[in-house]
């Protein structure tokens, strides 16, 4: 298992390097994500211990935004002042959003969609 | 407080173990609720967290930065999670391969949606210039969104709560508002929720299914980068 952490860790770390290098716009561990998926293309498969680690980091993706989100209670006399235009921006959008995604994708994918 | 029980918080309160623990505890009895509702996604458990920690540091009197000395060893694992992603999207190879065209195009729309829906809704509802500079990354994750907010001169730190709150948004509503449109392609479920609500509502698009996760994964890491890209070019086109 510790393998698996250490290989996790250094994908972020190399990701974190090439973006202070090459000035991406780009999270470090979002870099990191392509850099394992094309390790894993090259191998061509998942080794078993690696699967476990990522079922095990991904089960509780959620609470990992926790700390983050109590962070609300840094802004929270900012969004009370604009309380209206934020909370209208945030729920409305995002739904729209999702529909129109999903009606363009379901558009476009046609192909395969049946699976 | 009698003397010996002041002696002890003060000892607890400065030790990151008891925020740690506080923020394990409050998830879990978000997970306890959201079972006990039947799995309905309108009891978020990162939003009753959340309730749960602000209030009880409000009560304490603590502020942000000692519960985050506890906390941010959880939040440390959001950068791994993130790389592990790449696992879930390799299992769905093939259906990436097959619709990779349709995937880049719906990314690109999904992006200049949640960017133009967002800034035009809150000018409409009279937001303030700098709050309009801060929300309109709010779909991307959270440090591409900071990062967008602060070359565009609006609030990073706003930003990242207006990203947290999208996020939960999109988990509470997206399996009702698929439905409601009649989306049964899980792929196309998968992207919409990715990219409008990346990470949290990542997470749950999981509990959906694998195919729905890993494309929201997929979808999280394009929507990052064509949101970098995008928002600030439609606020030169705008001006």
């Amino acid at each position: 298992m510790l393998v698996f952490f250490i290989v996790l860790l250094s994908c972020q770390l190399a990701g974190e390097v090439l973006v202070v290098a090459t000035g991406l716009p780009l999270p470090g561990p979002v870099i990191g994500m392509a850099l394992l998926f094309t390790g894993l293309l090259l191998k061509g498969n998942i080794p078993a211990g690696l699967d476990r680690m990522a079922d095990a980091l991904l089960s509780h993706l959620s609470l990992l935004f926790v700390p983050a989100g109590v962070g609300v209670m840094l802004h929270a006399e900012l969004i009370g002042a604009e309380l209206l235009p934020i909370a209208g921006a945030v729920v409305v959008s995002t739904m729209i959003t999702i529909v129109v995604t999903a009606w363009v994708m379901q558009l476009l994918g046609r192909r395969g969609a049946a699976e | 407080m009698n003397n010996e029980l002041q002696a002890i918080w003060v000892y607890l309160a400065a030790s990151p173990l008891l925020t740690l623990t506080l923020t394990l505890v409050a998830y879990q009895g978000g997970i306890w609720l959201y079972q006990k509702s039947g799995n309905n996604p309108l009891v978020n458990p990162v939003l009753i967290a959340m309730f749960a920690i602000v209030g009880l540091l409000f009560l304490t009197d603590t502020d942000y930065r000692t519960y985050f000395d506890g906390a941010q060893f959880i939040h440390f694992l959001l950068g791994p999670a993130t790389v592990a992603l790449a696992i879930p999207l390799y299992r769905q190879l093939r259906k990436v391969k097959e619709s990779l065209l349709a995937i880049i195009v719906t990314v690109l729309c999904g992006s200049l949606t949640a960017a133009a829906s967002s800034v035009g809704i809150a000018w409409l509802l009279g937001a303030s210039q700098q709050t309009l500079l801060s929300i309109a990354p709010k779909s991307a994750t959270t440090p591409v969104a900071m990062g967008i907010a602060e070359q565009l001169g609006g609030l990073p730190t706003l930003t990242a709560v207006v990203v947290i709150l999208t996020g939960i948004t999109g988990a509470m509503t997206a399996s009702w508002l698929l439905r409601l449109v009649r989306i049964r392609d899980a792929r196309a479920s998968g992207l919409a929720i990715g990219i409008s609500s990346h990470g949290i509502g990542t997470a749950r698009a999981f509990q959906i299914s694998e195919v729905t996760g890993a494309f929201s994964g997929l979808a999280m890491g394009l929507n990052a980068l064509a949101t970098a890209i995008l928002v600030p070019l439609l606020f030169q086109l705008l001006g």
